[in-house]
């Protein structure tokens, strides 16, 4: 065992190689990426920490199964490109799997060295290895002859871009039809730029998709401008995925909700990163706020949070919970609490308080206390009687999580969805009850993570390759 | 990209263009509308479907310019692009679910305030084709501002014009016409279909609830993307929250809460804007040309 410092000890190898930053008080108020990467001396110096386990638990917790210990030694022998070959036999994604994904309860929270200091930076790392491919211009196109038969795909977020990408690499003929005018899903609409950038990252992995053969039909709502039975019939597709995602926003029906200034997230976040609206010369407009209340814990509560900050507000963040509850990734929380953003923790709205014109003037609160464990496992929050408190904000963003779609379930013969308008799939084909229609990602779980939706697109990618050969013969 | 086939200038600042862009064409119905989108740095603006072409692949679209952005886009000339056209959105109107037989057996009024003349018009070119009969009125400031009288003269049975300063037709609301009509030529109405500026559909559903006839209005508050994703389109109808986008954008209009409608129209205002829409509610009842969907 090596210690990366050439010996001073067994202490250092529990730290890992610390990744640069934007410094809080600069990035407070740019839209630039907060993390800058390892540079290859990190990488290389980092990958040297891995131990190479013979029954690596990072890889079991993987929903895409990248192959960690064999890309990781070749960081270490700076075999980049070949690390990079390794990553691509199971991820189309991952200069954003990288950035966004919740490493330290999936790959990192089982690493061995995470039992007695850090674990090994597996997320970093990937992403090293992406951005490298990327500036290097590494061509991981690798697909099989194209066999002729059609597959569409709805929806060109993190689950279709995997389905699709998976299939064009076995033969297949591929079209993922879109409903907004850019592809890329929550990837572009929702994840702000200063932890995914757009242009040169996200873009990257669509044009990566783009050049394995899958053609991308933007303005395509499945539903409206087309039906799945039209595809399937005149347009002579043999098999659909649906990856539609969890698009619609929920609100807390509470008093004051429709007054002026209330925002859902989504919207606010599709405003800004979608239509660019913090950027000179683009005219989709933004009401920044002075002073902000974002409801909610989860990663978009504190994308929505560290936006705002960004256009100029002062923002609280307003949870029904304690910090150890949030279900955001322990990295956003961090780098929230960084910037400045404050958290109003164990405390849920009661009432929006609106001006004589209709304008949020205030959020009334009550306090919350923990009581017994929930379903989620969670304890749960009770309010604590006349608790309830006012907080003066001009604006109020709701960041409650969001619920599947129904235009498709609801325009589909035969397919059926649940109680909460999430498609019924076979877990582990993702086979939903229509012949020849697979779905899997947010609009079969509800909102979830990019990463659990691109393993449900593979799973599903494999399922229609097995199906349609079963169908030919 | 969606090719400008055609382009005209209707009346001042109102313009017509038919868009190519068959896939929408191909499912469009009366009371849907699509978004446009005319390049990279463009907003998203929606605007009622004024009529489509199955076969030549077309959608019509009717705009007046209110805002930066729709001044843009009179700046496109045929054989220009928009960069994105997306539709058709919403539900369509609900009579075209119902029965012909049925439907033949009602008396239809469609009122039309301004730019809303263009989305009554494939409504009663739908009805014209089953052969229903329906009546219309259509209300603007002048007699230059009247939109598509021909189109419209050939599909209702009886054209009634209004102008707020009598230069053609009736000289007064259309609210006032339409009193007239019932209660001095005793005409009989089952439905009304009103679209126009929200104090108009607010003023005409106030005068049926009077008269107990049943009427349809459609919104077109500020959106992002038509889908249901940005829940921006609230309104609140008979007590509940819906999305104009996906639940609508027709409604009951004795249901609508208008005044919270006109509110949140003014968000995204600038203070040019918000001062516009303050002329218009002081001025009760007046048919103003404030564009449906001209949020921009």
């Amino acid at each position: 065992m090596q210690s990366r410092t050439g010996g001073t000890g067994i202490m250092e190898i529990k730290k890992r190689v610390p990744v640069k930053e934007q410094q809080p008080e600069i990035r407070r108020s740019n839209f630039d990426e907060v993390c800058l990467g390892y540079s290859e001396q990190d990488a290389v110096e980092e990958a040297k920490r891995c131990l190479r386990c013979k029954k690596p638990l990072c890889v079991t917790e993987c929903p895409v199964a990248i192959n960690i210990p064999d890309f990781i030694a070749h960081v270490k022998e700076r075999e980049f490109e070949k690390a990079a070959r390794v990553i691509a036999e199971s991820s189309s994604l991952p200069a954003v799997c990288g950035r966004v994904c919740p490493q330290e309860i999936q790959c990192e929270g089982q690493c061995v060295l995470g039992k007695k200091g850090d674990a090994v930076a597996i997320g970093k790392l990937e992403r090293f290895v992406a951005d490298w491919s990327r500036e290097q211009a590494i061509d991981l196109s690798q697909t099989l002859p194209k066999n002729g038969r059609k597959v569409a795909v709805i929806g060109a977020g993190p689950s279709g871009l995997t389905c699709a990408g998976d299939l064009a690499k076995r033969g297949y003929e591929v079209t993922i039809f879109e409903a907004l005018h850019k592809a890329g899903g929550v990837l572009v609409y929702g994840i702000p730029e200063f932890r995914l950038p757009k242009d040169t990252v996200v873009q990257h992995e669509v044009d990566n998709v783009k050049a394995l053969g899958v053609k991308i039909e933007t303005n395509v709502i499945v539903g409206r401008t087309v039906s799945i039975a039209e595809l399937m019939g005149q347009e002579g597709f043999e098999a659909v995925f649906i990856g539609s995602g969890a698009g619609l926003p929920m609100f807390m029906n509470i008093p004051g909700e429709n007054s002026n200034g209330v925002f859902s997230a989504n919207e606010y976040l599709t405003r800004n990163n979608l239509m660019k609206a913090f950027k000179e010369g683009y005219d989709t407009p933004i009401r920044a706020g002075k002073k902000v209340a974002v409801v909610g814990g989860g990663n978009v509560a504190m994308d929505a949070a560290r936006t705002a900050l960004r256009l100029g507000a002062e923002v609280h963040i307003v949870y029904r919970r304690s910090q150890a509850e949030l279900p955001a990734r322990a990295e956003e929380v961090h780098h929230a609490i960084e910037e400045g953003i404050h958290f109003n923790l164990l405390c849920n709205p009661v009432a929006i308080l609106a001006d004589e014109k209709g304008w949020v003037k205030g959020i009334r609160c009550i306090r919350m206390e923990l009581g017994e464990p929930d379903a989620s496992g969670r304890r749960r929050p009770v309010e604590m009687p006349g608790s309830e408190f006012e907080i003066e904000v001009d604006t109020v963003i709701m960041a409650l999580g969001t619920t599947p779609n129904p235009l498709i379930s609801s325009t589909t013969s035969g397919l059926e969805a649940n109680r909460k308008g999430c498609l019924i799939t076979a877990e582990e084909t993702g086979k939903t009850t229509l012949e020849g229609v697979f779905a899997g990602g947010d609009a079969v779980t509800g909102a979830a993570t990019v990463i659990l939706a691109m393993g449900a697109g593979k799973k599903a990618a494999a399922a229609i390759d097995a199906y349609l050969i079963n169908k030919a013969h | 990209m969606y090719k400008i086939a055609t382009k005209r200038l209707l009346a001042p600042s109102i313009y017509l263009m038919e868009v190519v862009a068959p896939r929408v064409a191909k499912s469009a119905n009366p009371g849907q509308f699509v978004i446009v989108k005319m390049d990279e740095k463009g907003e998203r603006i929606p605007l009622t479907i004024c009529d489509y072409d199955k076969t030549a692949g077309t959608v019509t679209i009717v705009f007046q310019t209110v805002g930066s952005s729709t001044k843009k886009m009179a700046l496109l000339e045929e054989g220009d692009y928009f960069s994105d056209f997306v539709g058709p959105l919403g539900q369509p109107s609900e009579f075209i679910a119902e029965d012909i037989e049925d439907l033949k057996q009602k008396k239809f009024m469609f009122v039309a305030g301004g730019v809303g003349a263009a989305p009554v018009y494939p409504q009663l070119k739908w009805l014209h084709e089953q052969g229903i009969e329906a009546d219309a009125i259509v209300g603007c400031k002048a007699k230059d501002y009247l939109l598509l009288e021909k189109e419209i003269e050939a599909v209702a049975k009886n054209l009634y014009v209004a102008t707020d300063d009598g230069s053609y037709g009736y000289q007064g609301f259309v609210t006032d016409l339409l009193k007239e009509l019932i209660e001095k030529e005793g005409r009989t109405y089952d439905v009304v279909v009103a679209i126009g500026p929200m104090i108009m559909m607010k003023f005409i559903a106030q005068l049926t609830k009077q008269y107990g006839i049943k009427t349809i209005v459609s919104m077109n508050p500020v959106m992002v993307d038509g889908t249901g994703m940005c829940g921006g389109c609230r309104l609140t109808v008979g007590g509940e929250t819906k999305f104009a986008c996906v639940d609508g954008p027709e409604f009951d209009g004795h249901r609508v809460d208008f005044d919270e409608a006109m509110r949140r129209a003014t968000q995204y205002k600038s203070e040019e804007g918000r001062a516009e829409i303050e002329r218009q509610e002081k001025a009760e009842g007046h048919v103003c040309n404030l564009g449906l969907g001209a949020q921009a």
